[in-house]
């Protein structure tokens, strides 16, 4: 298993060819109490770096960037109706989808952790 | 971000860690940890609020002679001494400049508070019909305002005021004394729970702050959750649903319109009166959490029929909340509306406010 970064806040987990995603606690930290998420659609494909879901949060409704290309397999159902999960734990069980990935070649558009801790500790 | 001014409790917000954004051209706290955790500490047991960027006049006058009743909505002379009144402030086109509390102070002595955003406007109106022998004053930077909100809040006074506490009835005001200094304690409150507000000398407010703060009971909150509580109770806010462009009637504020006296404004409200309102405010609640923001259209049978002007995710009810103004003859209750912007788009239902109804208010 392997744990990448984007710049936009979110990490991707490697297992095989499926990829899970979710934003980092930073992120989390930013937006505040979420509240409420769109997801998308299962099945679905996603672009790296385009927008794949709408996180809202008391204060506003933010973006959320895919860090890799591929299909939707599985969607985090529980944020449904509890999407403070992601407060709470927002790189484990807040996890947001599964994904199959379409194209390895662009986890090289990543971080790995170490490279983000220190992306950032440079945005504080 | 430039010139933003500072409430003497700056230092204490971050000290408290909490994140600080502008309002009103003040530096203020919009939450210390979590909004909806600050929400539900105010529910639950006791917020305390900075509101010292809010605006404090002193008049002092005959009520009569001086004018003042064509400056306010609302009948200024029929307040008791001890009372309080809410109302609002209009100009030549019956617009709202600000909406605002009158406190009667004595026979010939009032105190307006007022926003902090219109401030300064808020006094040039009021000045400006004023006539003969008055004294008109802002008291705003010597004057410092923290709330006390939640269902303990009485029980937790009561060691500093004592009696005074219980006595109290909602919209009254006593003067008290605390830590050697002459305050004003009042309940008027804007969360819908028990709360009371404590005018005194910016000097001791750090002092009245950390003391309140000592009981296990009351953590400070934000403005963020401040605006939860608020729009949970339907109380609208000045600058999002409140404007010069919008007339009281249009806000559904007839309450604190008394057509039976004369002030700025009054003829476009009896023409309003008269001709019946094009647009009025109403309540929504959303059919699930996803939450409508200012700005949002509102569409009824496919058609554009007015505009969001508060919207936000309700913690008692765990839907999404909102006000706006929609045309008349859609704002009858169970109404069903459709609020978009973009590919955003939410379901909601005309509800009749507020939409938290067991607050602690009135107990």
């Amino acid at each position: 298993m392997s744990r990448y970064y984007s710049k936009d806040h979110e990490w991707l987990e490697i297992e095989g060819n499926v990829g899970t995603i979710g934003i980092t606690d930073y992120a989390q930290h930013q937006l505040g109490d979420i509240t409420y998420i769109e997801m998308p659609e299962v099945g679905s494909e996603i672009k790296q770096f385009s927008i794949f879901c709408t996180i809202e949060s008391v204060k506003a409704a933010s973006d959320v960037y895919a860090p890799v290309s591929g299909k939707i397999k599985e969607i985090n159902e529980a944020l449904e109706n509890t999407p403070e999960i992601i407060n709470k734990s927002p790189e484990g069980e807040g996890w947001i989808v599964k994904v199959e990935v379409s194209n390895v070649s662009e986890f090289d558009n990543l971080m790995d952790k170490s490279s983000y801790e220190s992306y950032v500790k440079g945005l504080d | 971000m430039e010139n933003l001014k500072s409430t003497p409790l700056e230092a204490e917000h971050i000290r408290l860690k909490a994140k600080m954004a502008p309002f009103g051209g003040w530096n203020m706290p919009i939450q210390y940890e979590s909004i909806i955790e600050e929400h539900m500490q105010c529910r639950k047991s006791i917020a305390l609020f900075d509101t010292c960027h809010m605006g404090e006049f002193f008049f002092t006058g005959d009520l009569e002679k001086t004018n003042i009743e064509r400056a306010f909505s609302f009948k200024v002379g029929t307040i008791k001494v001890g009372k309080c009144r809410y109302g609002l402030i209009l100009n030549e086109k019956g617009g709202m400049v600000d909406d605002c509390i009158i406190y009667r102070l004595g026979e010939n002595e009032l105190m307006m508070v007022v926003n902090a955003g219109t401030k300064d406007n808020d006094f040039n109106v009021i000045k400006s019909v004023l006539k003969g022998d008055f004294v008109f004053e802002d008291k705003s930077e010597v004057t410092s305002k923290i709330d006390v909100q939640g269902p303990l809040s009485r029980d937790l006074l009561r060691k500093y005021f004592g009696s005074a506490v219980d006595e109290l009835k909602y919209f009254s005001f006593v003067n008290a004394n605390l830590m050697g200094q002459d305050v004003m304690l009042s309940r008027t409150g804007y969360t819908g729970e028990l709360g009371f507000e404590i005018y005194m000398p910016s000097k001791i407010c750090v002092e009245v702050w950390n003391e309140l703060l000592k009981d296990e009971r009351i953590k400070p909150a934000g403005l963020g959750a401040r605006d939860l509580l608020r729009l949970e109770m339907g109380y609208p806010l000045y600058g999002s649903d409140l404007d010069e462009e919008t007339t009281p009637l249009e806000a559904d504020l007839s309450y604190f319109v008394h057509l039976d006296k004369d002030f700025v404004g009054k003829d476009v409200l009896m023409k309003q009166v008269e001709n019946g309102l094009e647009k009025i405010r109403v309540g929504f609640v959303c059919d699930g959490r996803r939450a409508p923001r200012h700005g949002y259209r509102i569409f009824a049978d496919g058609v554009d029929i007015g505009y969001v002007t508060s919207g936000g995710f309700s913690p008692s009810l765990g839907k999404g909340i909102g006000m706006g103004y929609v045309k008349t003859k859609y704002s009858s209750e169970n109404s069903t509306l459709e609020l978009s912007q973009d590919k955003v788009k939410i379901n909601a239902v005309v509800e009749k406010i507020p939409f938290y109804k067991d607050g602690s208010l009135r107990k």
